[in-house]
């Protein structure tokens, strides 16, 4: 080629050689730029991959647990005391009984031998204050069971329930060998000496736990001081590791356990006593469950349960863990799907609150929007792609369709805020507004997707029609657009998980209001699934992060099945022309 | 009432429609040829001069007949409250409680009668209304019926009203852009010149000043707290927050849609067009929990782990967060630009000798510049305007840092925390969340009028 070339042109080419060693490790190098170049997008889609991976991991994990809820199972005395106590039987009587009565009566049988106010209370704390709700609806179903036994399902609190899932504190039953133990008493405080140094040990570890945290405050301290606290906000803290380091130092021969530190309990003669002060041949404690005997209890029959997590680490005190063992123990305690997660409103109590009111909720306001934006939007598409002519007006309104489109949500939150409801005076907080909003939001998404389906309906079904008489707008409608109708559906499916998911105007419109009672109509308060999931997000209680994990996965779930639905629309009525 | 309007409104429309085609059937007689229009035609003309003036009169009217009736609840409500005019609104709330069904028992004497006013004269004004609906309504069908001929053009007349419909429905868009601009304008200028107004700032302050504490004294006895109108911080913290989620969505997302389009087998397109599409389609409120319960605490213990001092509400996991929720709009816009590039281009460089790689980064990225270059812009506007993730995972501090491991406050969390619950509408507090509203209106105006410039000026013509 260089030779040609050469011939005919009056300047000489310079020879360019391709296996020199330096052409050769030119194109080395180009090469590995290449492989390079195209690892990067790899890379690239990986992360964004992993990204989903991790958002739908993170999702799925707090909510499995949500969508189930522990129960206490076991046989119930339906006592007609309590429920229906002159015998009346009518629907309002059973309607009014006192049913959480019969479940904390039931919850008792279950943990025998509690006693004490105080000890009664934590009992009963353990059960929802809806635990009764089922038993009532169970019992006006069926008046004839006033007064048997039954076994029912009582719903748990949610701190029992949470304890239950994550387990927050690791159990551990020391069970090496000690002498005999002889308590003083059944109920009650008591003291249980025991014959040689048996606690010594112990008494170390709790020592070392005792200096663990002192060390811990310190650091505490040190990293407060860093980022420039003052002194004086610190001085309790330094106390505190002052104080801790005292108790370490001290060869005392007893210890005071408190909540700072693990709980440790003796299981001893069937019963369970909570140890407040530790020596090494004895143990003062308070009965939690009540001891058969005051016997000698011989090696090996009794030992020492530790609850690892500090009591004041913990949502569920030493009493209710103890009591949960027990439950847990006898084999009360199930876990069930939670199908009440799906028919309740909201509620301040994590176990009792469900996704109802916000399902409902979700479903009037998305039902005004399609209303309005569906017929709204196609015949806007029509316009602007069939009849408009082009002047500075058609100009203006694809611009603004256009500008909307990209417009932040917020903004039409301030537009609903400040033209639907002050100036309108429309209700607050209600589907009607939310659906108008919505409607406005994806309208442009709707005109535009229609606009695209209607234009990719060939100009020969116009002009056939055109051409056998038919007006221009019976040749829109009666033959573009059924043709345009699968593309004009999908977009508008798509328009609708959009409005599904969004949030941010509607919180602008007092859509955040906390309404328990399901929605029924239009300008009723109520609030949408998103919003819903916003606000359980903002609360302090962790079984409420579980809920919106929970609430999460069914929003998804539901835009998952409308984009498979667009899509399977797409590809079974996509016609190649 | 208004179901009363609809029956009555529907029945005039179906009663037109079948009474007209009747007629126009019996007059052609058979010879439907001979006709202009099709008897259905006609059939939908008169429905429809039933349908519109009734329809006019019921919108028209049920607004009369509410003002009509709070006219007179003013008017029975004695006169040192009706001289009072938020003495009066409260009242005016009391009535109309009551008219709907609520509790009556707490009501004063003079609340009630105003009441038994008010629900008496709506009642009369709505019937009026409707029996003046029924009457333009059978005026209108009347005349549609008289006007059935066999040369008569009910298709063309018909058809024209479709056409103002049409073109209707098309303004609306326009209608809500006036909307959008009169709430946020309209406030935003009685934000800064209402002399009503107290503790307002003045332009110059709102916009250069460095202090944001809208939160004014709840109680007398709180004392004065002092309220400042500083949008810097604001702007800063946006801007800091829009930044980290452009660094990390700007290469994955251009990236990706290189790979997309110009490497990837038609098996992995099938593959990684829905992942994309899948993290589009989360909602923002999921991606706010995520960013606020799993990303916060994890960049806090990175930070932590390389003794860096990390709040926990950082501009840094909100910043990856957003930067995650727009890689897919960045990717699929980028996607078809690059697609837009002629082959004729990526021919003439493979026959040149360029690698792929080459071609892509210098023919088709050139080429499709102006392209990516708006996808950006509209990337950017959109992480301005994005709400819920940092109202989640973003702070309320208005700290103006650049530091993107400190909190930060954003526009619209401002917006969404001034604006959520009760509000007095004529405070400077509630008026400044309009005028942030109208500064991101502006400004993602302005983004997109970019973009679409960008496009349109350097967009170069291949064909």
């Amino acid at each position: 080629m260089t030779d040609i070339t050469a011939g005919g042109v009056s300047a000489p080419l310079r020879r360019v050689e391709f296996d020199t060693p330096a052409a050769k490790a030119r194109l080395r190098g180009r090469y590995r730029s290449e492989a390079r170049f195209k690892s990067y997008g790899i890379i690239a889609l990986c992360i964004a991959a992993t990204f989903l991976i991790a958002l739908l991991a993170s999702i799925f994990s707090r909510g499995i647990p949500g969508f189930f809820q522990h129960y206490l199972v076991t046989e119930v005395l339906v006592d007609a005391a309590k429920i229906d106590p002159q015998g009346k039987g009518d629907a309002a009587t059973l309607r009014a009984g006192d049913y959480t009565a019969v479940a904390r009566a039931a919850l008792a049988e279950a943990v025998p031998g509690v006693e004490g106010r105080q000890m009664k209370k934590e009992l009963n704390s353990l059960l929802s204050s809806g635990a009764g709700d089922a038993l009532r609806e169970q019992v006006i179903a069926n008046p004839s069971l006033v007064g048997q036994r039954i076994k029912v399902p009582l719903l748990l609190a949610d701190e029992a329930d949470l304890f239950l899932k994550d387990s927050g504190t690791k159990l551990l039953v020391l069970s090496e060998t000690r002498g005999i133990a002889t308590p003083s008493a059944k109920t009650g405080e008591i003291t249980i000496l025991v014959g040689a140094n048996d606690f010594a040990d112990d008494i170390a570890v709790v020592k070392a736990e005792l200096k663990a945290l002192a060390a811990s405050i310190d650091e505490t301290v040190a990293l407060r001081k860093e980022r420039g606290a003052t002194p004086e906000s610190l001085d309790s803290l330094v106390k505190e590791a002052v104080e801790l380091r005292r108790r370490y130092d001290a060869a005392a021969t007893s210890e005071t356990l408190d909540s700072k530190t693990a709980s440790r309990l003796v299981a001893i003669n069937g019963g369970i006593v909570k140890i407040k002060e530790m020596s090494p041949t004895s143990v003062k404690g308070e009965v939690i469950l009540p001891l058969k005997s005051t016997d000698d209890a011989a090696p090996g029959t009794w030992g020492i349960r530790v609850y690892e997590t500090p009591e004041s680490n913990r949502n569920l005190n030493d009493l209710g863990v103890t009591f949960l063992e027990e439950l847990k123990a006898k084999g009360l305690v199930e876990s069930q799907f939670n199908f009440a997660f799906f028919t309740r409103g909201d509620s301040r109590e994590a176990e009792l609150a469900g996704i109802q009111g916000a399902l409902v909720g979700s479903i009037l306001t998305l039902l005004v929007t399609i209303g309005l934006c569906l017929p709204i939007g196609v015949l806007a598409a029509i316009y602007l792609e069939e009849f408009a002519p082009k002047n500075w007006i058609t100009e203006l309104i694809e611009i603004n369709i256009n500008n909307l489109a990209a417009v932040p949500s917020i903004v039409f939150g301030l537009l609903g805020l400040a033209v639907f409801l002050n100036f309108f005076g429309m209700p607050r907080s209600a589907p009607l507004v939310g659906g108008l909003v919505l409607a406005l939001l994806v309208l442009p998404t709707i005109i535009i997707a229609s606009r695209a389906a209607l234009k990719s309906v060939p100009p020969s079904i116009r002009e056939a029609a055109l051409g056998v008489g038919a007006s221009k707008q019976q040749a829109v409608f009666h033959h573009v657009l059924p043709l345009a109708m699968p593309g004009i559906m999908t977009g508008t499916i798509i328009g609708m998980a959009h409005a599904l998911g969004e949030t941010a105007p509607l919180l602008m419109i007092g859509m955040v209001a906390f309404i328990v009672d399901v929605p029924s109509t239009l300008s009723q308060s109520a609030t949408v699934l998103p919003v819903q999931i916003f606000l359980w997000s903002d609360l302090p209680e962790p079984a409420f992060k579980m809920k919106t994990a929970a609430a999460i996965m069914v929003l998804l779930a539901v835009l998952f099945v409308m984009n498979g639905l667009a899509i399977w629309l797409r590809k079974k009525f996509e016609r190649r022309w | 009432m208004a179901g009363w309007y609809a029956l009555v409104v529907v029945a005039l429309m179906l009663a037109g429609f079948a009474l007209a085609r009747g007629r126009a059937q019996s007059i052609a007689g058979g010879d439907y040829a001979g006709m202009h229009s099709l008897p259905s035609y006609h059939g939908l003309y008169t429905a429809s001069l039933a349908f519109i003036p009734a329809l006019l009169t019921f919108l028209i009217g049920s607004q009369i007949a509410g003002y009509l009736a709070t006219h007179s609840a003013v008017s029975a409500l004695p006169n040192d409250i009706q001289s009072d005019i938020l003495r009066q609104g409260a009242a005016l709330r009391e009535v109309v409680n009551i008219v709907r069904g609520g509790p009556v028992g707490s009501a004063s004497a003079e609340i009630q009668s105003a009441a038994a006013s008010y629900s008496s004269t709506l009642f009369a004004a709505q019937w009026i209304t409707l029996a003046s609906g029924v009457f333009i309504g059978l005026a209108g069908l009347s005349w549609g019926l008289s006007r059935i001929s066999m040369n008569f053009r009910a298709r063309n007349s018909f058809e024209k009203m479709v056409y103002v419909l049409l073109w209707i429905c098309a303004t609306i868009a326009v209608l809500t852009t006036i909307g959008i601009v009169f709430s946020v304008v309209g406030e935003t200028y009685r934000f800064f010149f209402d002399p009503a107004i107290k503790g307002k700032p003045t332009v110059g302050e709102f916009l250069f000043g460095t202090d944001w504490n809208p939160q004014a004294a709840m109680r007398a006895d709180q004392g004065e707290i002092n309220t400042a109108y500083g949008f810097l911080p604001l702007l800063v913290g946006t801007l800091l927050i829009t930044v980290i989620a452009i660094l990390v969505a700007g290469p994955l997302g251009l990236f990706s849609a290189i790979y997309l389009a110009e490497y990837a087998s038609p098996g992995v397109r099938a593959v990684a067009k829905p992942i994309l599409e899948i993290l589009a389609g989360i909602p923002t409120v999921v991606l706010g929990f995520f960013a606020a319960l799993t990303v916060a605490p994890y960049v806090r213990g990175w930070g932590e782990a390389f003794g860096l001092n990390v709040a926990s509400e950082s501009a840094l996991a909100a910043g990856l967060v957003m930067g995650m929720m727009i890689i897919p709009f960045i990717s699929s816009l980028s996607d078809d630009v690059i697609n837009a590039v002629p082959q004729s281009l990526r021919d003439g460089a493979y026959a040149m000798g360029a690698t792929k790689s080459e071609t892509i980064r210098q023919v088709i990225l050139p080429a499709a510049l102006p392209g990516i270059v708006s996808a950006f812009m509209l990337a950017i506007s959109r992480a301005i305007g994005e709400t819920m993730i940092v109202v989640m995972a973003a702070g309320l501090a208005a700290n103006l840092t650049f530091n993107p491991l400190d909190a930060v406050t954003t526009i619209t969390v401002q917006i969404k925390t001034i604006l959520v619950g009760d509000q007095e509408f004529d405070s400077a507090k509630t008026l400044a969340a309009f005028a942030l509203g109208f500064v991101l209106f502006f400004v993602t105006l302005v983004l997109n009028f970019i973009a679409l410039k960008v496009v349109q000026k350097y967009r170069e013509q291949y064909d």
